[in-house]
């Protein structure tokens, strides 16, 4: 069974495992589907269209089985890794271990945000940035930059407290848990770390930076954490609902899955706490 | 790679524009040129201003179905190459460079993507698959 860690407490060889795989994927080309899958979603859900990947209620589904993808091509590469989890709300400094050498590397430089150390840097040869919006070539980061603060445990809390999963209109404008947690609204979780990590992360071709997977591990832990904390509260809208995924219908780009065959993740893996 | 060639000279074509444009920085000649050339009256949303030294223009999206269904109203240029924007349900904007941080207008997101770029030309959306196949078998012969 699969069992997701937080990045923190991964051991060296863990770290060195996760990395070769995520090495494996990219030089054999399936990395780079995933990242092209992402921005084709990020380009085409609209508020008032059909919309799938964010800004709707299927944005947590959507993302788990995204996440899902990703953890079994990097089983087929190695069966021992799982996908760590990035808890920003404790590891919230640019001293983090996550960005240490050994892992995914630092910040990118001021001159033109290139990542510089890690196993991910372009000067290594083994992560050229194919999928992109412009002709860098190269891994960027600007954590921080700005002085933008990551979301405290006390921002969590707040999102995490909210009973209704969604609310119409089921886009960016909507109040409920999933659009806070998304952070079109409000205090501002997941989207406010794409913005702090900079670079790569903060375009629609975010994947191109590893520590999406991360990122999106967690958001993943925080919709099971409002899960068990109400456990009356369920997947909305149920039925009915233009050019958004209800509970039973099946989403893009997969055509066989349904919100309601991921709301439990425990078929799939656990957590380690 | 003809196709990225093309690319490549679309974008330097694209520049010798932006040159010739920053001459006449803040003249209406230009921005009558991008009127005139969709048949639109200017919008709100509309401008053309060099900014940072790079043509930054935004103009009503022409009906010719270029954007489907819940496209935005406004088409948006870094040096004539097209930025996808897109608008919030709140009437703020966001931009494929810059997704996760709404900003006021099409103006501001066109001026973000401009910082977010650092001079960096833009490459024609979709970030395809031909594209990424360009860039991994570039990148294998450089290796």
């Amino acid at each position: 069974m699969t069992v997701r860690k937080n990045q923190a407490s991964l051991t060296a060889g863990e770290k060195r495992r996760f990395v070769a795989a995520l090495l494996e994927l990219k030089r054999s080309g399936r990395y780079d589907a995933f990242v092209s899958t992402h921005n084709d979603f990020i380009v085409s859900d609209t508020d008032h269209g059909p919309r799938t990947g964010h800004r709707s209620p299927s944005f947590l589904p959507w993302h788990r089985r995204f996440l899902l993808e990703f953890e079994r091509a990097l089983q087929s590469v190695d069966a021992s890794v799982a996908l760590p989890y990035w808890d920003w709300t404790t590891d919230s400094s640019v001293r983090s271990s996550l960005w240490a050498p050994d892992f995914l590397g630092g910040s990118g430089r001021s001159r033109d945000g290139r990542v510089t150390d890690g196993p991910f840097a372009a000067s290594t040869g083994n992560w050229p940035i194919a999928v992109r919006v412009d002709e860098r070539t190269y891994l960027r980061r600007a954590l921080g930059a700005g002085g933008l603060r990551l979301p405290t445990r006390a921002d969590v809390e707040s999102v995490l407290s909210m009973p209704t999963y969604d609310m119409p209109p089921w886009n960016s404008g909507s109040d409920g848990f999933r659009n806070h947690l998304e952070g079109w609204r409000g205090v501002n979780l997941h989207n406010r770390v794409h913005v702090w990590v900079g670079g790569h992360m903060a375009t629609g071709a975010s994947p191109n930076d590893p520590v999406f997977w991360l990122h999106h591990a967690y958001i993943d832990k925080l919709w099971s954490e409002w899960q068990r904390r109400h456990p009356g509260s369920g997947y909305l809208p149920a039925t009915g609902t233009p050019d958004v995924v209800d509970l039973d219908e099946t989403m893009r780009p997969w055509h066989d899955t349904t919100p309601a065959a991921l709301l439990d993740h425990t078929p799939h893996y656990t957590f380690d706490a | 790679m003809p196709e990225l060639s093309r690319r490549r000279a679309l974008t330097a074509a694209a520049a010798l524009t932006v040159t010739a444009g920053a001459a006449a920085a803040h003249g209406t000649t230009a921005r009558a040129a991008a009127d005139d050339d969709h048949g639109h009256h200017s919008s709100p949303d509309s401008f053309d201003e060099v900014y940072k030294g790079r043509r930054i223009q935004g103009r009503p999206a022409s009906g010719g179905g270029h954007h489907h269904h819940g496209g935005p109203p406004v088409a948006v240029f870094v040096d004539g190459v097209e930025l996808h924007v897109m608008q919030n349900a709140d009437g703020t904007w966001i931009s494929v460079v810059s997704h996760y941080d709404p900003v006021p207008t099409p103006r501001a997101a066109a001026r973000a993507a401009v910082d977010e770029l650092q001079g960096s030309p833009l490459l024609p959306f979709p970030a395809t698959s031909a594209t990424a196949a360009t860039a991994v078998a570039t990148a294998a012969a450089a290796n």
